[in-house]
């Protein structure tokens, strides 16, 4: 983070005539109204749309406020301690903590791999990155549909791929050990374009003096990927990895659309609980309380991140 | 992105392309090898989109047939499209996703812009206690909003309007964040010397910074856009009315209406994917590079 300026910048010349102090008074002042109104517009939707939300959320956790109005009375912590006691809420948990991890390691290694194989100067560039990439441009709910079509038990593709090959059908999207993992390779497909792109800049940015060096060492591919790429990739790494932990963890869309969260809730995530329980439970009050022990689990991540990269950098 | 060591030959050292290319025709064998299996892996990315496609051009009894197949018993034909287009609500929705999208970008650009410009350049009383919120409700999940959103659309009556799908989605502080960098890189004396001239701020910063940072504002608009585009819990928490829906939504009350049309859902869904596809197809190299500059903004 840069820090903001304070005072002129040094490297200009002294001007000829000192300001007088009332004029330089009278400068601060008009920059302090020009950045307080160049700033309004943002903080007028920050704090109605977000700040004003936090607030009234947690105030709202505090009380038993259903979908219709009633019961808006203060209850304390009542929604947190049921929450807590809640196995439903505990499983949900479970859930988007198995999603995160078990979508999260091929995101980052596949994306990796697919761009280390594109930079090794193949042809057609474009190409490549059209065919990852453009998944990563549809809605969630595109996708759910291909894929619940794919996953479709006899008319699906996937199952006529494993029949061919004499294995016997799957029932992706209904069997409760197997859905995870099909929602899994569909959020693979679809998102993996992103950071696929992302690694594929940061490969290119590495100085090809680096590679020549030691190509004349006599290093050969495998030792270069493993001892200039894979080590210079480390702050992006770092980054992806996060960025996709706290992605992950917000997973809603396409579970919701393919398997709404089922079978018998063996795929729903904590998105979708707090959805539930405020939507279908009409139970607003518990709702906001559960979205806040999430925020709590987001928060503890982000205090991890800033600790492992401070330790990295110290 | 592709060209950044081309377009500085400069830089680099006598006989570099030379070098390369020794180390391209040195190893032949790996880049085969290399250019086959990522080829097999985008073969395999296309399928999910061939397959769709393929469905689409059946008719539904074809689609619906044992043992699958990728060439139709009785023939491709567009009835499911036609009948897509006839009775749903696709243009519609498409209409209002372009809407809704056009205006949660041309607001998020406007706002974040100029807040960026004032902590970049203006020196007022708080403004690094401003720059530190921001950067931190970055850290602020958008579903740990949705129950207040809602409760507050409600109490101002605000639930099945535009108001309520474009309103809460134009703050994007990771993105006041990649402007202020940019700003922060723009030499001082092209302002200085306006100012002398007697510019006012805003029209140095119409005049002088907006269109310096075009490269940086496109490729905000470019990610802020495909994000709202394809954006799903909000706005199907926000809005009931099927006129009123976008496209990923729509699309959702498609799926559980006609369930059994195959043909007809996956001509709905290539309907759906169509506008940003055809988007990427002309502006692929700005896409690739917004999303390769503000990919990493979260940091």
């Amino acid at each position: 983070m840069s820090t903001a300026r304070t005072t002129a910048p040094p490297a200009k010349p002294a001007p000829a005539v000192k300001p007088a102090p009332a004029a330089k008074s009278l400068r601060s002042r008009r920059d302090n109204l020009h950045g307080w109104a160049f700033s309004a517009p943002f903080l007028a939707f920050f704090l109605m749309f977000l700040v004003w939300p936090m607030i009234s959320g947690a105030v709202m956790s505090l009380t038993g406020k259903s979908l219709t109005g009633a019961n808006s009375g203060f209850i304390g912590l009542a929604n947190y301690s049921e929450a807590f006691a809640d196995s439903d809420m505990w499983r949900s948990l479970g859930n988007t903590l198995y999603f995160t991890l078990i979508s999260t390691v091929p995101l980052v290694v596949i994306a990796l791999a697919l761009a280390a194989l594109v930079n090794m100067g193949l042809p057609a560039q474009w190409l490549w990155r059209l065919s990852f990439f453009s998944p990563f441009l549809l809605a969630s709910t595109v996708v759910s549909l291909f894929f619940a079509w794919m996953y479709n038990p006899e008319l699906g593709l996937f199952n006529d791929m494993l029949a061919n090959l004499g294995i016997p059908p799957v029932a992706w999207l209904n069997d409760p050990a197997v859905a995870m993992w099909a929602v899994v390779i569909a959020t693979v497909w679809w998102t993996i374009g992103f950071n696929f792109l992302l690694y594929l800049a940061a490969l290119q940015n590495i100085p090809q003096q680096h590679y020549e060096a030691a190509s004349l060492d006599g290093a050969g591919g495998w030792r270069q990927f493993f001892s200039i790429s894979l080590p210079q990739l480390g702050p992006t790494t770092v980054m992806i990895v996060i960025l996709q932990i706290l992605a992950s963890l917000k997973v809603f869309d396409q579970i919701y659309q393919m398997t709404e969260g089922g079978p018998g809730g063996a795929t729903r995530s904590i998105v979708q609980y707090i959805f539930e329980a405020g939507f279908t439970g009409y139970r607003l009050g518990y709702s906001a309380a559960i979205s806040y022990i999430f925020f709590g689990l987001i928060l503890l991540i982000a205090l991890a991140q800033v600790f492992i990269t401070r330790k990295r950098s110290a | 992105m592709a060209t950044t060591t081309l377009s500085k030959p400069a830089l680099q050292p006598k006989g570099y392309a030379e070098t390369v290319a020794n180390r391209r025709a040195k190893t032949p064998l790996s880049r085969i090898l290399a250019t086959v299996v990522v080829s097999v892996l985008a073969v395999a990315w296309l399928v999910p989109f061939a397959w769709a496609t393929v469905t689409a051009l059946k008719s539904e009894t074809d689609a619906a047939s044992t043992p699958i197949s990728w060439i139709p018993a009785s023939g491709f034909t567009f009835d499911a499209f036609a009948k897509v287009l006839q009775s749903g609500n696709i243009p519609t929705w498409t209409l209002n996703s372009l809407f809704t999208s056009a205006a949660i970008t041309a607001i998020t650009l406007v706002i974040s812009a100029s807040v960026a410009y004032a902590i970049s350049r203006i020196d007022f009383r708080g403004k690094r206690m401003l720059m530190g919120v921001i950067v931190a409700s970055i850290i602020i999940p958008p579903p740990v909003l949705i129950i207040p959103l809602f409760q507050q659309m409600q109490s101002l009556n605000l639930i099945d309007t535009y108001w309520a799908l474009i309103l809460p989605q134009v703050i994007h502080s990771p993105m006041v964040f990649v402007l202020k960098k940019f700003f922060d890189q723009i030499p001082r004396e092209l302002e200085e010397a306006a100012l002398m001239d007697g510019a006012g701020r805003l029209r140095i910063f119409t005049t002088i910074v907006l269109p310096l940072s075009r490269p940086i504002l496109a490729a905000v608009a470019i990610f802020v856009f495909i994000g709202a585009w394809n954006n799903f819990l909000w706005p199907f928490i926000a809005t009931n009315e099927s006129s009123l829906l976008t496209l990923p939504v729509g699309l959702q009350t498609i799926k559980s209406a006609y369930g059994i049309q195959y043909a007809q859902n996956m001509a709905s869904a290539l309907l759906a994917a169509l506008p940003l596809i055809v988007v990427f197809l002309f502006f692929q190299r700005q896409i690739i590079r917004g999303v390769a500059t503000t990919g990493l903004a979260g940091t």
